[in-house]
């Protein structure tokens, strides 16, 4: 993650110089002047800010990597002990015993794979929809989609458990994952994506006679991979993540995915001991992350070159 | 191959504003290269649009081979379009973008193997078929465009302004291209444009658009000699006709005091004022002009000082002020061939040719014909 990171904060480079011409326009050559020298002022500071950004983000994930490889008393050393000395795994092990680790990945990558392909093809098929197709009444659906976004899940959360629960859905895995298939932001961010592409492609495409499906295929999809690659990685980041919902859903190790078993792992001890817990923090970040630097590449890959003459 | 029949096609954008076509009627003969041509804004597009099903039709219909295309989709009328921007899909070969029409319409893959390998010889596009669209130039682009209407061998080709986006050497060699492989497939073409130098050289017949109206739709050499209105005269022939609004005293009209005499035909037909028109070509340069003017009597030539010349190497077109008149008249526009050298500043007398006057009638603009 901390070099999605160091990616991210490289555009923001760029910043100042834009920022600077602005006010450039703005006022008189007297500042025209001076901002031949501002240069290397800013850079410093662009990098300044870069290096805050970083720290902030990674020293709590360096600290988290650190500790799970510290024997239980090094944890509570005061003043802290940044390296651990010496390095042990046992806090892996014993991960791996106290709780039944490898139940819950598994809940983990069911419910996470589940909810992310539900939530992929609805949000792609329902911003086709609002975007592409016409039909009555297109707008007000837009709207209700874009109203559900603005409910924060929490709020839905005692109607839809009183639900679930009386459905007798509690400790299952369609009671945990159907409640989370609902998709307002996908829809959001795939119709504005599909709204951008160049109409005269969608007007050429029809007229060469391809349907409906055919269109979304061949023609809209491949447009618009990055994307769909974005909402993809969001949506499994958040989903293997997801914490709230599963935990009021399940009980025990037969449906609960893994932040909530790290829980239990707490739970488990009256006095939380850390070392373990934060090895499966550090075990459950991994493939998120590994995730993140192999789809980081199409991210970025702009598809639409050569479409249209610009 | 197909007839087309516009019948009243009338095109609303909103239910305030003057309709984009407006109750157009035009009839396309099957095999026909018809080219809409106007200014932008004029709706010659939108009319383009509407009959490839991509605009609805507010009013009136429009009949491809004779059937009412009301409610047909785009996908069914089988007519190709060749886009301005190209649009291209960006993530398939050129073989792919050609072949995509024929897959949609379950086409077997032999076939349109065939067909794709026969159009890209046509075009000259056969070592780029594996090649995408961002990996070609705007040239290889727009015969793509080309190769993807073509294979389909469809009812009616529509283009919208297909050239505009190329540089101008290569507009007049695809220009030429596009025309000859129309009449080579003998398939019935609407070609948009507002290039009037394209509407002239390309179509059989050049309709020409204003405000959603259609003003003209005639042959070429016909639009040129007899325009129905100074909107086409002025619209068609570059440099522009000169329009000098006059009255007519006992058959004669004056431009620029300079007399015109006309048809008596003519003359019956015309009110008291008149426009006159005259192309550049529709004068020639007199060396001694007759009659002074000062002392009464009027002058045979008018005498022009020259603003501006435009030498084209065969020929030049200058640009001249009337000698005495005020700031605020029109400038005159002569065609000079070759022999003729002037410079701004110079005074050249010219002439009108005999029966190469077109007049208009000034309050309607309209055609004054015996």
């Amino acid at each position: 993650m901390s070099t999605s990171t160091i990616v991210g904060t490289r555009d923001d480079e760029q910043v100042p110089p834009a920022g600077g011409q602005r006010r450039r326009r703005r006022t008189s050559h007297q500042v025209e002047a001076s901002a031949h020298h501002r240069g290397p002022m800013w850079t410093v500071a662009g990098y300044a800010g870069m290096v805050l950004v970083v720290l902030v983000i990674a020293v709590p994930l360096f600290w988290i990597l650190l500790t799970s490889f510290k024997e239980r008393g090094d944890i509570y050393v005061r003043p802290a002990q940044w390296w651990p000395d010496p390095p042990t795994g046992q806090n892996y092990s014993e991960l791996t015993t106290r709780i039944p680790f490898f139940d819950y990945v598994r809940n983990s990558v069911i419910i996470t794979s589940a909810t992310s392909v539900a939530k992929i093809v609805l949000g792609v098929i329902s911003a086709y929809a609002l975007s592409l197709l016409r039909f009555p009444g297109r707008s007000i659906v837009f709207l209700v989609v874009i109203a559900a976004l603005m409910v924060p899940n929490q709020i839905t959360v005692i109607s839809n458990y009183a639900l679930v629960a009386q459905l007798g859905w509690r400790n299952t895995f369609q009671g945990i994952i159907i409640p989370l298939a609902g998709v307002a932001f996908g829809t959001f961010l795939m119709r504005n994506q599909f709204l951008s592409l160049p109409g005269e492609i969608i007007e050429a495409a029809r007229l060469d006679g391809a349907g409906p499906m055919k269109l979304l295929w061949r023609v809209v999809m491949p447009m618009s991979w990055p994307t769909l690659v974005a909402f993809a990685l969001i949506t499994v980041v958040n989903e293997w993540n997801e914490y709230l919902w599963p935990f009021l859903m399940s009980d025990d190790e037969t449906t609960a995915p893994l932040p909530v078993g790290l829980t239990f792992l707490q739970n488990n001890d009256g006095v939380t001991n850390w070392g373990p817990v934060m090895a499966g923090t550090v075990l459950a970040m991994l493939p998120i992350l590994v995730l993140f630097l192999f789809l980081q590449r199409q991210m970025i890959k702009g598809l639409t070159a050569g479409a249209v003459k610009s | 191959m197909a007839t087309v029949y516009f019948d009243e096609a009338t095109r609303r954008f909103s239910k305030d504003d003057a309709p984009a076509v407006d109750g157009i009627t035009l009839d396309i003969a099957d095999g026909e290269f018809l080219v809409l041509v106007g200014p932008s804004g004029c709706g010659k597009s939108t009319t383009l649009r509407m009959l490839a099903g991509l605009e609805p039709v507010d009013g009136g219909r429009i009949l491809v081979d004779g059937h009412d295309q009301k409610g047909v989709r785009p996908r069914d009328r089988d007519i190709a379009m060749v886009f301005q921007s190209y649009a291209l899909y960006p993530n398939m070969s050129a073989a792919q973008n050609m072949a995509f029409a024929l897959d949609n319409a379950k086409v077997s893959k032999a076939e349109t193997k065939q067909r794709v390998a026969e159009a890209a010889k046509i075009l000259e596009l056969e070592p780029l078929l594996d090649r995408k669209p961002g990996q070609m130039s705007g040239g290889q682009r727009q015969r793509v465009a080309m190769g993807r209407a073509i294979v389909r061998n469809p009812k009616v080709f529509c283009m919208d302004e297909p050239l505009s986006n190329l540089d101008a050497k290569l507009r007049v060699s695809t220009r030429s291209q596009i025309a000859g492989l129309q009449r080579r497939l003998g398939i019935t073409t609407v070609y948009v444009t507002h290039d009037q130098v394209e509407a002239m050289t390309m179509g059989h017949r050049v309709a020409v658009l204003r405000d959603g109206k259609l003003q003209q739709v005639d042959t070429p050499e016909r639009l040129y000699d007899h325009p129905v209105n100074t909107f086409v005269a002025a619209f068609i022939g570059s440099p522009a006709i000169t329009l000098v609004e006059s009255e007519v005293r006992e058959g004669v009209a004056r431009v620029h005091g300079v007399p015109v005499p006309l048809d008596r035909a003519v003359a019956g037909r015309a009110g008291e004022k008149v426009v006159v028109g005259l192309r550049p070509e529709s004068w020639h340069v007199v060396d001694t002009p007759a009659g002074g003017g000062r002392d009464g009597s009027d002058p045979s030539a008018l005498a022009l000082s020259v603003e501006l010349v435009e030498s084209l190497g065969s020929e030049s077109f200058v640009y001249g002020r009337p000698v005495g008149a005020d700031e605020g008249a029109d400038r005159v526009t002569v065609r000079l061939d070759k022999r003729t050298h002037l410079t701004v500043g110079d005074t050249v007398h010219v002439e009108p040719n005999r029966g190469e006057v077109h007049l208009f009638d000034a309050a309607s603009g309209e055609r004054i014909e015996a």
